[in-house]
């Protein structure tokens, strides 16, 4: 029990998020108006996708180390929860802009990165698939990975700040204290993102335990094959 | 000690540049091969469009033809190269030496098609840019940056067995910082606005160009042996 109280602790900060995300009060700003709640659930969708993506990172960069199978199926299994954060974000995010901005896309930097984003890992699967050898295949995805992380950043974290865009928190700047956020948002939006890293750290392992099991028994019913034969 | 390791791998990168080089001169049909393909692309794009008024719509094809021809040049730089012939470079040369050769010597390759590209496409369609200089400098900057990204990932696609797709949809998402970035700073001397305006899309180039070519580094040692 002691290994799994920070399970326990994501389901509850996500409770807490989506109880006073929509209960508490916010702070009246022009054309943003209530909908500036859409920040507990939209933007901790970007943060839960960048942890997710990083610790990707990271397990690629440990399987070039050693050339561990189990660290690049974490490698794999941690884009894919990215992936699955940064669908959940493009459509919290476009509802939100059809009500705000009166159109599901436009074109802005910040929705373009997320695009970019979304085809680079789509074609980082892409590129798994096209491999049958699994060494080789965890050697060319762990490159490719590291590669497209690299300019991913890139092109989220330093093209917004040369170009303008009408997202909220730009200008010039993406960063994130521009928010029009007051202290009583943080008190929801920080836990919202805690809640949801901790989440898809939780789905992860789930899937790195079925995808482990799925190759276990098919090793043991290979095994069996071949002393019935 | 290091001065001694970098001149030999100058060596080495400037052996593997000329080799490529000569290779390419016995097989010229590989770079007119492209030049077709650029020639063709862009009388295509003159039938269809005819005169083109609108800056951006003649800097948007423009692009778009540079793009993809790049992704062909580039593709080929590892695919040409037989299995046995990579046995015998791992006995002559170090990957780090490799790789900065091949990026060289693509960039020099996508230099020369997209000035011809740059004369064919102005020779067809016209040319509506007030500062050819600095067109110029931004097309040099943008394709050696294109070089840089599609070398590295031309050495990841030729390890797999789809070779020719999964350049391009490794390659197009990657390719788009360059691309948004080259796209203002050409628009910017299209319309002849001052140099200083335009500096910080240049600097942003040089320094992306900069960042692939030490991943490229870092990373191809793991991509070249089997």
């Amino acid at each position: 029990m002691q290994k799994h109280w920070w399970k326990v602790l994501s389901v509850l900060l996500i409770a807490y998020s989506i109880i006073a995300g929509f209960l508490g009060d916010v702070p009246a700003r022009d054309i943003l108006n209530e909908s500036i709640r859409n920040l507990y659930f939209h933007v901790s969708m970007w943060f839960a996708m960048i942890t997710m993506m990083t610790i990707s990172l990271v397990y690629s960069i440990k399987y070039l180390a050693g050339y561990k199978r189990p660290f690049d199926n974490r490698a794999n299994l941690f884009a894919e929860m990215g992936l699955v954060f940064s669908f959940l974000g493009i459509v919290t995010g476009a509802l939100w802009a059809k009500f705000t901005w009166g159109a599901f896309w436009t074109n802005d930097p910040k929705l373009n990165g997320t695009a970019i984003t979304i085809l680079i890992y789509l074609a980082y699967f892409i590129l798994r698939g096209s491999m049958d050898d699994q060494d080789k295949k965890a050697r060319i995805a762990a490159v490719y990975n590291i590669f497209a992380f690299v300019l991913m950043i890139v092109f989220i974290g330093i093209l917004p700040r040369i170009t303008d865009s009408l997202h909220p928190g730009n200008g010039g700047n993406p960063g994130f204290n521009q928010y029009d956020m007051d202290s009583s948002m943080r008190q929801v939006f920080y836990p919202a993102v805690l809640g949801w890293i901790l989440f898809g750290v939780w789905v992860a392992g789930i899937r790195y335990r079925i995808n482990t099991s799925k190759e276990r028994i098919e090793t043991w019913k290979n095994d069996i094959l071949n002393q019935l034969h | 000690m290091f001065a001694a390791i970098f001149g030999a791998m100058l060596k080495e990168i400037v052996a593997l540049i000329k080799k490529d080089a000569l290779l390419e001169f016995r097989q010229r049909y590989a770079f007119f091969s492209i030049l077709l393909y650029v020639v063709a692309t862009v009388y295509i794009s003159y039938l269809i469009f005819i005169s083109i008024n609108d800056a951006r719509v003649w800097n948007a094809l423009f692009w778009i033809i540079l793009v993809f021809a790049s992704i062909n040049t580039a593709g080929k730089s590892f695919s040409n190269e037989s299995e046995n012939r990579f046995w015998y470079y791992y006995q002559i040369a170090s990957p780090q030496a490799l790789i900065l050769a091949k990026v060289i010597y693509n960039t020099l390759l996508i230099w020369a098609i997209s000035l011809i590209t740059y004369l064919v496409y102005s020779w067809f369609i016209g040319n509506p840019v007030q500062s050819q200089w600095q067109f110029l400098l931004v097309l040099l900057l943008g394709s050696a940056s294109f070089s840089g990204i599609l070398t590295v990932v031309s050495a990841i696609a030729v390890r797999t067995n789809n070779n020719a797709t999964l350049m391009s949809i490794l390659s197009i998402p990657l390719l788009l910082p360059v691309v948004i970035i080259v796209v203002r700073a050409s628009l910017g001397a299209m319309f002849g606005l001052d140099f200083e305006q335009n500096l910080v899309y240049l600097g942003a180039l040089l320094a992306l160009n900069t960042l692939v070519i030490i991943l490229g580094f870092l990373l191809f040692p793991y991509l070249w042996r089997e």
